[in-house]
């Protein structure tokens, strides 16, 4: 039992970050656009909600600094694809060039420099339920937050008009328009969007999973947030599946190295998360017409209203 | 050029909407050139025009879709710009797209609700608004459903329905009939007849002269992107319109040509054949039996959505049968080759979606045609395309079907739809099939070009071919065909000579008055 809780709360604390990433990805993609500067856009709201946290102390203004990063550059990806319709894959990578850069530059002189983590929620009475306590109620704001704006993403996507209108201009950005829904426009906002949850996500690895700056620090889970997208089919709930099943089995990784088994080499075992999340994801998501139900059919593609 | 403004104008109502001198050019082309027209209160008004004569051009201006280069627009007296649609609809204007512009996944309520500017398709009270109004027109729709499981025709009635359900005061239709059959053509007109008596004004585009002079009271007809005429469509005849449009006289479709049943080799021959839809709506088809012969024109009658889609799908190998021998070509089984296979023994296949199935829109024209030809063309040597040669061979179908375009590098998507139409049904043709399987082969074509192709298909099988062809244009296919059967709900009927039966008749078997074959 004693052992139970600290395990489910570091799955949670892997998971965060991929969540963020992930359904924010979910709303761009829905919206027909591809943004691969996902990776690049964590790092820049890594780094500047740590700065601001630890300059002035105040991780309300940190973590909306990082999220206010992530959108900035997100809206640099906008100008450059929506505006002057320039490539978005090949916009997407150079901006995560651009975030890997940009905060290694920023970042330079907060190499080591210590931060004291998000505090964790503590409600006198619940949080001091055995397992469920500290796991459900003593989780800090950033993980309630992942939730809540799943929940409204799902909620949005599926059951409001403007969700509705976001489906239908990643489906068919000629019929849309030709309807008079402003595509670009509803495109920029769900790229903002999308920067701002990865600048969340960004945040929450410098200022609560491992409260420190180090350059590269989110390792590729920009890029695992992008292949959570797809293979979860863009539906929020298996996002959530994949986003949690990675974080778990990269503990439980790390768990056997640090056992010092040394009959498979470490970085086997560094690569299973990577391969079972996708394995679980492809298996439970092979129903091809679902994937054609789901998937954006403009994905990627410049569009312009008078073609 | 001017106008000269028809003198039905009422003069003591001002138009409802005046189009002045609208002009607008494409990369190598005038689409529109200083283009005129007045629509009256409560008319019903043709625009007439071959294919690429710059119709659908001039309607998405006036419908805030494409700018006009230059022009002014007039509604109820005021001058007015349109630069949306949803400009154009807040003025009354409803429009029913050429190309389907419908949301492919999600639901008949949701496209409603999108163009509606109101709710969504959960709504249930516009759900109830649907089906009353869809059932108060005759036009059945089940508003739950997914729009890509419809059938091209069920997808037209979501279009005029979507359009309809926001109460406009003038609606544009372009080419609204060209897949409906006969009887929703005829409620069709019933509701639009009834519209211009509530005082509505239509602008209706169509290439069945026939159904312009039942329906319409004025026509505008536009050549080469000018107004070139005016006229009552009622006291005109077909060919006299179609005279007006081409800009000399026209003599018809080819008429008079042999017939050849019971003689010939088979060619294609599918015995017992039953597959599963792949879509839960879908129909599936069950003990599908007929044989084509080389030499002549096989027709398959039938009514949009029941198995046509399937059927095609077995025939041309892009799903594969069950079992290898219900599908036989020249006595070998091949219901389990795939399409490419299929191909290369000289089946060539002209799907019924020109645009996405038929042709990959943003591809060039030189590229469309190397996708499907290359390999009876030979346009692939050692894994590396031969340009000069796929380019030549796309020249050669421009030039032999005279498709309109700016040249073999024009996207296919920049055609209008009887163009792009007559490229995909050459490219087919110049690849010298044994075996033909056409889906709807005029469809949107304008009344020349139609003749031509129907010409095309004749003489194809006259060569010693075979060519199945499947319609639901029934005067289309007692032009060309030698036998027709008719496909109701899956089953296919057994088939009679056209010489041996009649419209009546086969329009019965459509409506499913026959036992299924064993
Ligand atoms: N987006 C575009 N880019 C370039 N050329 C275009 C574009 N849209 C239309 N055109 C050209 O403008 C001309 C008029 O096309 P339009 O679609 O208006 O013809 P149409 O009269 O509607 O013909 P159809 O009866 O075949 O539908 C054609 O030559 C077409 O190739
Ligand atoms: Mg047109």
């Amino acid at each position: 039992m004693d052992i139970l809780a600290p395990i489910l709360i570091s799955i949670i604390a892997a998971s965060t970050p991929l969540l963020f990433a992930a359904i924010g990805e979910l709303v761009v993609e829905k919206s027909g656009v591809l943004n691969l500067g996902v990776e690049g856009m964590m790092l820049g709201g890594a780094v500047i909600a740590f700065i601001i946290s630890v300059e002035t102390g105040n991780s309300a203004l940190a973590i909306v600094a990082g999220a206010a990063m992530g959108a900035m550059m997100a809206g640099l990806f906008a100008v450059l694809t929506l505006g002057l319709l320039a490539n978005q894959v090949a916009t997407g990578l150079a901006l995560t060039l651009f975030g890997i850069g940009l905060s290694a530059l920023l970042g330079q002189g907060y190499v080591g420099t210590p931060l004291t983590a998000l505090p964790k929620l503590n409600i006198p009475g619940l949080t001091d339920i055995p397992v469920l306590g500290p796991v459900v109620f003593g989780q800090d704001v950033l993980v309630y937050l992942s939730f809540v704006v799943t929940g409204l993403v799902a909620w949005f996507l599926y059951r409001t008009r403007a969700g509705l209108v976001l489906r239908s201009v990643g489906e068919n950005p000629h019929a849309a328009h030709a309807i008079g829904f402003p595509v670009i426009r509803i495109r920029l906002f769900a790229v903002l969007f999308g920067g701002a949850m990865a600048g969340l996500g960004g945040a929450y690895l410098s200022l609560s999973y491992t409260p420190m700056w180090a350059e590269e620090m989110s390792a590729g889970r920009g890029w695992i947030a992008l292949a959570l997208v797809v293979f979860a089919t863009w539906r929020p709930g298996r996002v959530v599946l994949g986003a949690y099943l990675f974080g778990g089995l990269t503990l439980a990784q790390l768990h056997l190295q640090g056992m010092g088994s040394s009959a498979i080499p470490s970085q086997f075992l560094n690569m299973v998360p990577y391969i079972a999340t996708i394995v679980v994801l492809v298996l439970i998501s092979r129903d091809a017409t679902r994937i054609r139900m789901n998937a954006p059919a403009s994905i990627g593609k410049v569009f312009h209203p008078d073609g | 050029m001017n106008s000269d403004t028809p003198s039905t104008v009422p003069q003591d109502t001002p138009p409802r909407l005046r189009l002045r001198e609208i002009t607008k050019r494409f990369p190598g082309c005038l689409a529109n050139d200083a283009v005129s027209l007045d629509l009256a209160p409560g008319e019903i008004h043709a625009l007439l025009g071959e294919n690429g004569a710059g119709k659908s051009t001039l309607v998405k201006i006036l419908y805030g879709v494409q700018g006009a280069d230059s022009g002014t627009i007039e509604w109820e007296g005021q001058k007015v710009d349109i630069p949306s649609p949803s400009a154009a609809r807040a003025l009354g204007i409803g429009m029913v797209f050429q190309h389907f512009s419908l949301f492919e996944t999600l639901s008949v309520a949701d496209n409603v609700a999108l163009a509606m500017q109101r709710g969504t398709g959960r709504d249930p009270a516009l759900l109830a608004e649907i089906e009353k109004l869809s059932a108060d027109y005759g036009l059945a729709l089940d508003p739950t459903r997914s729009v890509h499981e419809l059938s091209v025709g069920e997808r037209q009635r979501v279009e005029i329905v979507r359009c309809l359900m926001q109460n406009p005061s003038l609606i544009v239709m372009d080419e609204p009939t060209s897949v409906l059959t006969p009887s929703e053509v005829e409620k069709l007109f019933t509701v639009l007849r009834r519209l211009r008596d509530e005082g509505r004004t239509i602008l209706y585009i169509s290439h069945k002269l026939q159904e312009i002079r039942d329906l319409c009271d004025r026509a505008t007809i536009l050549r080469g992107g000018k107004v070139v005429a005016s006229c009552d469509p009622r006291q005109e005849t077909p060919n006299s319109l179609a005279a007006l449009m081409i800009g000399r006289a026209f003599d018809g479709p080819k008429a008079g040509k042999p017939v050849q049943v019971g003689e010939g080799v088979p060619l294609l021959s599918v015995q017992g054949l039953s597959m599963e839809a792949d879509s839960p709506f879908g129909t599936s088809l069950k003990n599908i039996s007929f044989t084509v012969r080389a030499g002549e024109v096989f027709g398959i009658a039938g009514v949009a959505g029941n198995g046509q889609n399937t059927l095609l799908a077995a025939l041309s190998g892009e799903r594969t049968a069950p079992r290898d021998d219900w599908v036989k070509f020249e006595g070998h089984s091949i219901g389990r080759v795939g399409a490419r296979g299929r191909r290369d023994m000289g089946i060539s296949f002209v799907p019924e979606e020109r645009l996405g199935h038929g042709s990959v829109p943003d591809l060039p024209l030189e590229d469309n045609a190397l996708l499907s030809g290359w390999g009876r063309w030979g346009l692939i040597r050692h894994g590396l395309i031969s340009r000069g040669k796929s380019r030549k061979k796309t020249e050669d179908v421009i030039e032999a079907f005279n498709v309109v375009s700016t040249g073999t590098g024009a996207a296919a998507r920049s055609l209008s739809g009887g163009n792009l139409q007559k490229f995909i049904i050459g490219r087919e043709i110049m690849q010298d099939p044994k075996l033909l399987i056409a889906a709807q082969p005029t469809w949107g074509v304008d009344a020349g070009s139609a003749a031509a192709i129907q010409s095309a298909l004749i003489d194809l099988a006259r060569a010693g071919a075979g060519v199945v062809v499947v319609s639901q244009d029934l005067d289309e296919l007692f032009t060309i065909a030698d036998r027709v059967a008719v496909i109701f709900d899956g089953t296919l009927s057994e088939s009679r000579p056209t010489h041996a039966t009649s419209a009546e008749d086969v329009g019965l078997l459509m409506g499913g008055l026959f036992e299924a074959t064993p």
